[in-house]
């Protein structure tokens, strides 16, 4: 056996590789939750397949006592469970580290690299022995190497026998068995190797005031403290568990005590087109709505996206994106939809969009983009990505305050029309381009008539060019007061560096740590993470202020940076891409090695700038 | 279309309804389409059968696709607010409006292509939900604002009015609602006002979907001998098989009808259509043979029209999803958050 990795406490990736359908999800996030419980931050990423069983899958812990949330680009120890992967699986542990394996069978492939150490638990042997029928013995040995991976990491088995109780609550009989094919891991870990492993966790208090959630659990937490009440979708990966999240929050805090009833319409639309346009009716006629889709249902959805643009119509669609083109690969992730939101539909169109980083933001920018959809009367995108909707993330606790009420924007009441000599909708009464609406059933002087074709500030039909001119320009004042009322980027320049990165989304977990690790190297850099578009002022002043600029992205054809440069004056050339598109999620070792490859050769040519980091 | 506007004044004479509002109060813009079109008298059935009804106009929503048919909705009710979508998704966008606002009338109209083309998905599942609304197709079998191109409504052996022959087979919006399991569907025909009126107002009072596919000729592109939709060979080969009258709530029914040939079906508000079979044979309660005597007529020929189905004991979409009876966009935000206390009960979930 080669010697171990020096002592590393509370720092190492685990990766487990199984069949899907075989319950590993359960083994999977039982250990995850029992270190965050340890008061240890933790990190979970889950590649998994577009399939229901039988195909290999991955999950990743990261245990990580600095609190980072990416992937740091390691595997200290693997799990080899799936027969089919090992060959890579085996490949993929980091020099020093440690492979775990079903050893029921003998597999002299697995012991070929000399720089790991190999540990053989006969994990199905210990099933088989101790427990009855096909379907159990599959799921048990997946949760007896969680018992094997307790033992090595020194994991508190009180924790995880508190946890299935948890899970269980309703079938106290399953903790028993889980729990014993924990322990049989356990025992026989304890009696043939030396635990804990130099690699293992100890217990922290870095994890009160934290929970673990994903992105599209906190979204839709998001969409029932709005005040939604209409949801309207139709399923597609990696968006559905949004709306099976608020479906199963509202079965919960939205039923009327008094009458049972339900306070919410939960529509699975036709397709996604018919999902966007019960979102438009609902929110032309009042209520608070939204949708989830992917990539390919925002394809669908264009052409209602320009007529809720021109007629504007508030709306609120989450954009939970996957690797494209076309139908890609569903269980991937990817930031691929940038440009197609931003500009959805034929025709002059330019939409809102707002870019969470995280499921802690997931959950207020979905309260952001009803505000800003009724404030500004037109569709807003909000553009998560399966790695934040799917995955569990370890956030802040989220913030809630009793005196937020809903911004309806420039809707009359009845009394106000009642008031009126005559009703314009589309009028720039403010000189904000922004008009009044009004509710269908207020009265009859409210009524106008809501259409895609061309229409004068009256609300009336038009063929006139200056009359189809005036909404069109004001259409872009509009634009103008949306710039305003947008997150604003957050902003990093404690460097006070020439250098700066330009990022948005879920890359910024791997942009934090890649600038610590930069700063080890003596590299100092500046970070702006845009939250939003249309870009806001702010972008354009750190564009500026920088002399080389890293857009770091997860797409192949930079779409984030072409959109910088549409939309804003920076110089092009002092733009660099860093592209992560090969729909894992990005890693921090990416980005450094990224940035010092450019810089490096810089810094050798021109140490004087080296003052700079 | 005709360029001289009526003036706003009403004569202190005309008729005047429950509300106290005359026909002219709901009536809409001037229609843009061509003198002679079966469209304007739809249109105009739609504001006599919402005038009778006395109809808040507020509370009529007009919803609409894309096509001449389309355009009508700014022809009627000017008092309620209209929603010309994009082509063949007004039912998806009266399924929205209707989830925020159930308290309203929503009365969609749309055209052949944009029912049984581009929008035939959306329409099927219009009816599998049973949205409370009416559904009117003015249906032409043409093409109009593209001059005349075949619709799916065509029949086999149709001309053009350019001359070519149609071969392929029509698909028949209420055989096709039939099948769906729709509960209310009727055909009718744009020059039938007596008919169609009544049925415009059952169809208004029904609890669900309502179909009402009325034959509107196109004088334009499809009146010409050798269409199948034209005006003249509508009238020749249409044929009533039930006449629906509308009795409001406060109107008895009254002996205008011999017994055991008056059939009423009470609606949910209490108010009743009475069915007269002017073809003993035909039932318009059972889906079944309905289905097949319709489809029997229209292979030797002929329309058979009226209220070919009807069934008031569906739930309509908001009975199946448990929805208040308030509409959804009247409820106040203290009845929809949780507040931070019900938050601090979801976190504790995910320590």
């Amino acid at each position: 056996m080669p010697a171990s990795t020096a002592t590393r406490i509370n720092d190492f990736a685990i990766k487990i590789a199984t069949v899907n359908g075989t319950g590993s999800a359960s083994a999977n996030s039982l250990l995850m939750k029992s270190i965050f419980r340890s008061g240890i931050p933790v990190m979970g990423k889950n590649y998994f397949p577009s399939n229901i069983q039988g195909l290999p899958t991955w999950y990743e812990i990261r245990v990580t006592r600095d609190g980072y949330v990416a992937r740091s680009g390691r595997v200290e120890i693997m799990v080899a469970m799936n027969a089919e992967t090992y060959a890579r699986d085996v490949k993929e542990v980091t020099a020093g580290g440690y492979l775990i394996y079903d050893s029921t069978w003998p597999r002299p492939a697995l012991l070929k690299r000399e720089d790991i150490t190999v540990l053989g638990v006969p994990l199905a042997r210990l099933c088989n022995e101790n427990f009855n029928g096909v379907r159990t013995r599959i799921l048990m040995k997946n949760i007896c190497y969680a018992g094997v991976l307790a033992a090595l990491l020194d994991l508190d088995l009180e924790r995880i026998r508190e946890l299935l109780a948890e899970t269980y609550a309703k079938k106290p009989q399953l903790v028993d068995s889980n729990m014993k094919a924990i322990q049989l891991g356990y025992d026989y870990a304890r009696q043939n190797f030396a635990c804990p492993l130099p690699l293992h966790v100890e217990k922290l208090d870095q994890t009160a005031g934290h929970i673990m959630i994903d992105g599209n659990t906190a979204a839709a937490l998001g969409c029932v403290f709005a005040g939604a009440t209409v949801a309207a979708w139709y399923p597609i990966t990696p968006s559905t568990s949004l709306m099976d999240a608020y479906k199963a929050f509202c079965d919960r805090m939205r039923i009327d005590p008094a009458t049972g009833r339900k306070n919410f319409a939960f529509i699975q639309a036709e397709d996604e087109l018919a999902a966007i346009g019960m979102v438009i009716g609902a929110m032309w006629n009042g209520a608070r709505a939204f949708t989830a889709t992917s990539g390919p249902g925002i394809s669908l959805m264009n052409e209602f996206l320009g007529l809720a643009y021109y007629s504007e119509v508030p709306a609120v669609i989450f954009d939970i994106q996957r690797v494209g083109p076309s139908t890609g690969m569903p269980t991937r992730t990817q930031q691929c939809d940038i440009m197609e939101c931003a500009y959805a539909s034929h025709g002059d169109t330019r939409h809102v969009c707002l870019y969470p980083a995280n499921p802690e933001e997931c959950f207020y920018m979905a309260l952001q983009a009803f505000d800003l959809a009724e404030r500004l009367q037109t569709p807003v995108l909000v553009l998560s990505d399966l790695d934040i909707g799917m995955n569990d993330w370890m956030c802040r606790d989220l913030q809630w305050d009793d005196g937020y009420r809903p911004d309806r924007g420039k809707m009359l009441r009845q009394e106000q029309v009642e008031k009126l000599e005559k009703f314009y909708r589309y009028i720039d009464k403010d000189g904000d381009g922004i008009g009044y609406r009004t509710l269908p059933g207020m009265h009859p002087k409210a009524a106008y008539f809501t259409r895609g074709s061309g229409h004068t500030q009256y609300g009336t039909y038009t063929e006139d060019s200056t009359e189809y001119q005036i909404v069109l320009d004001r259409l872009l004042k509009k634009w103008d007061t949306a710039k305003k009322l947008v997150p604003r980027a957050v902003i990093d320049a404690t460097a006070a560096s020439a250098i700066g990165i330009v990022s948005l989304g879920s890359c910024d977990g791997a942009i934090h740590e890649a600038l610590d690790v930069l700063q080890t190297h003596g590299v100092g850099v500046d970070y702006m993470r845009v939250r939003s578009f249309p870009f806001t002022e702010d972008v354009e002043r750190f564009l500026a202020a920088h002399q080389l600029l890293f857009v770091v992205e997860q797409n192949r054809d930079a779409q984030f940076r072409a959109l910088l440069t549409l939309e804003t004056a920076v110089d092009k050339a002092k733009l660099r891409s860093l592209l992560h598109y090969n729909g894992l999620p990005i890693s921090s070792a990416f980005i450094v090695e990224g940035v010092l490859a450019e810089i490096r050769p810089r810094l050798r040519a021109q140490p004087q700038d080296a003052a700079h980091g | 279309m005709t360029f001289i506007a009526k003036p706003k004044v009403t004569h202190p004479s005309l008729p005047k309804n429950a509300l106290g509002l005359t026909r002219r109060d709901y009536e809409g813009a001037l229609s843009t389409l061509c003198a002679g079109c079966g469209h304007d008298s739809i249109t105009a059935a739609i504001v006599e059968a919402s005038w009778e009804l006395s109809l808040e106009p507020q509370n009529v929503v007009k919803l609409s696709g894309i096509g001449c048919s389309s355009k009508t909705t700014a022809y009627f009710v000017s008092g309620g607010h209209g929603f010309n979508s994009v082509h063949g998704r007004m039912p998806s966008i009266a399924m929205g409006a209707n989830a925020a606002n159930r308290d309203l009338h929503y009365i969609g109209v749309s055209g052949d292509g944009d029912t049984l083309s581009i929008g035939l998905g959306q329409f099927c599942h219009a009816i599998r939900r049973n949205v409370n609304m009416l559904y009117i197709i003015e249906n032409n079998g043409v093409y109009g604002l593209t001059k005349g191109q075949f619709s799916a409504s065509a029949d086999i052996g149709t001309r053009a009015k350019k001359g070519e022959t149609n071969f392929q087979p029509p698909i028949d919006p209420v055989l096709l609602a039939i099948t769906l399991g729709a509960t209310f569907a009727a055909r009718s025909f744009s020059g039938d006002k007596q008919q169609l009126v009544p049925l415009i107002q059952a169809g208004m009072k029904h609890k669900g979907f309502a179909l009402i596919d009325v034959l509107s000729p196109c004088v334009t592109f499809n009146d010409h001998e050798g269409s199948t939709k034209s005006y003249a060979y509508t009238r020749e080969h249409y044929e009533p098989a039930v006449h629906a009258d509308f009795v409001p709530l406060e109107r008895e029914i009254t002996a205008d009808y011999a017994e055991g040939e008056a059939l009423p079906v009470v609606m949910h508000d209490g108010s009743r259509i009475v069915l007269r079979k002017l073809d003993a044979a035909y039932d318009p309660t059972n889906r079944i043979t309905a289905w097949a005597q319709i489809q029997e007529r229209m292979k030797a020929g002929e329309y058979l029209t009226g209220l070919l189905y009807v069934e008031s004991s569906q739930s309509e979409f908001h009975d199946i999803n448990g929805t208040p009876d308030a509409p959804l966009n009247s409820l106040a935000y203290e009845a929809l958050s949780p507040g931070a206390k019900g938050l601090e009960k979801v976190l504790a979930r995910y320590r």
